[in-house]
């Protein structure tokens, strides 16, 4: 189980303390069906590719080698299937970052994560990713916020869908 | 590189892979690094603890991704993984000296022939407790 934190957020005791004392407002409903614009585009690197690979504990030579990838019909080493929660994160931030849609981010717990492929990710893609809220249920005292973020590549095809349901827990 | 399965060589309930994980402190560093996410309760025992959390935690992106990989080494390609989704069910709590051991099972669910693909359906656990649900990961073996 992780937060789901919105990146450059400072760390630390300042923010734990800053959400004991934030208001308690519930999670709009109306945000249901809202799309947020598209992040800037993100350049899938190759170094990049390879040190995700590494952190999730990725052996397969086609995540590593460019010979690899290549021989097995890639055009560049392929990406794990979880990397693009780094390209997610910036539209998750958005959302977060909407003071209109009420998600206390000290009280979300991430709870399911699914990504749908239509091809890989590669180093050299550049990707763009939109969020929409596709669904916002209560659930004994909890709401659950589901948000699927649309990711394309440069010719604006569709390269995977990544969503994520977050668990914003009610009072204590 | 393992060679890519045969779908008419596969049968539902057939166990494909099983593999242990040493998740420690340090696997946790690295992904915050990888990831960009720097939540501190993935690594700070006092901000943990003050959030009332039993302890440091593995980012549950981590412990979705370690457990992909089994998959990945049997199916021979990573772009092969064409769909993926978990829920995260119960926290991994990270022992700064032992780390926490993760047990990864994966087995056929679902063949459907006619589109060349299998559901593969993944059970993670620590401790003999799963940490993820609904953990399915659809392979494409066209």
């Amino acid at each position: 189980m992780s937060r789901a934190v919105p990146a450059g957020r400072s760390s630390g005791e300042g923010r734990a303390s800053s959400v004991r004392r934030m208001k308690r407002v519930p999670v709009n409903p109306a945000i249901q069906g809202r799309s947020y614009p598209p992040v800037d585009a993100y350049l899938v690197g190759r170094e990049k590719v390879r040190e995700f690979a590494r952190a999730v504990f990725a052996t397969n030579p086609i995540h590593f080698e460019v010979e690899a990838a290549r021989a097995a019909g890639h055009a560049d080493v392929v990406a794990p299937t979880t990397f693009p929660v780094v390209v997610q994160e910036a539209t998750l931030a958005q959302l977060l970052g909407d003071a209109d849609a009420g998600i206390d981010f000290g009280r979300v717990v991430h709870g399911d994560q699914r990504f749908e492929y239509s091809r890989p990710v590669v180093a050299g893609d550049e990707l763009t990713a939109h969020l929409t809220v596709t669904s916002v249920k209560s659930l004994g005292g909890n709401s659950m916020v589901t948000a699927s973020t649309v990711i394309d590549d440069a010719a604006g095809e569709h390269v995977v869908t990544a969503t994520s349901t977050l668990v914003v827990r009610g009072e204590d | 590189m393992a060679a890519t399965p045969a779908l008419d060589s596969l049968a539902v309930g057939d166990e494909v892979a099983s593999v242990r994980h040493l998740v420690t402190r340090d696997s946790l560093v690295r992904y915050a690094g990888a990831s960009g996410d720097f939540n501190p309760i993935h690594y700070r025992d006092d901000i943990a603890e003050f959030v009332g959390l039993p302890g440091v935690l593995a980012h549950g992106m981590l412990t979705m991704g370690i457990a992909s990989q089994v998959v990945v080494d049997w199916v021979g390609d990573p772009a092969r993984v064409v769909d993926y989704q978990v829920r995260f069910t119960r926290p991994v709590v990270v022992d700064r000296n032992d780390g926490a051991t993760l047990d990864v099972v994966a087995k056929v669910a679902v063949i459907e022939a006619d589109a060349g693909r299998a559901r593969i359906d993944i059970v993670a656990s620590v401790d003999g407790k799963t940490v993820l649900g609904k953990a399915q990961a659809w392979v494409s073996l066209i």
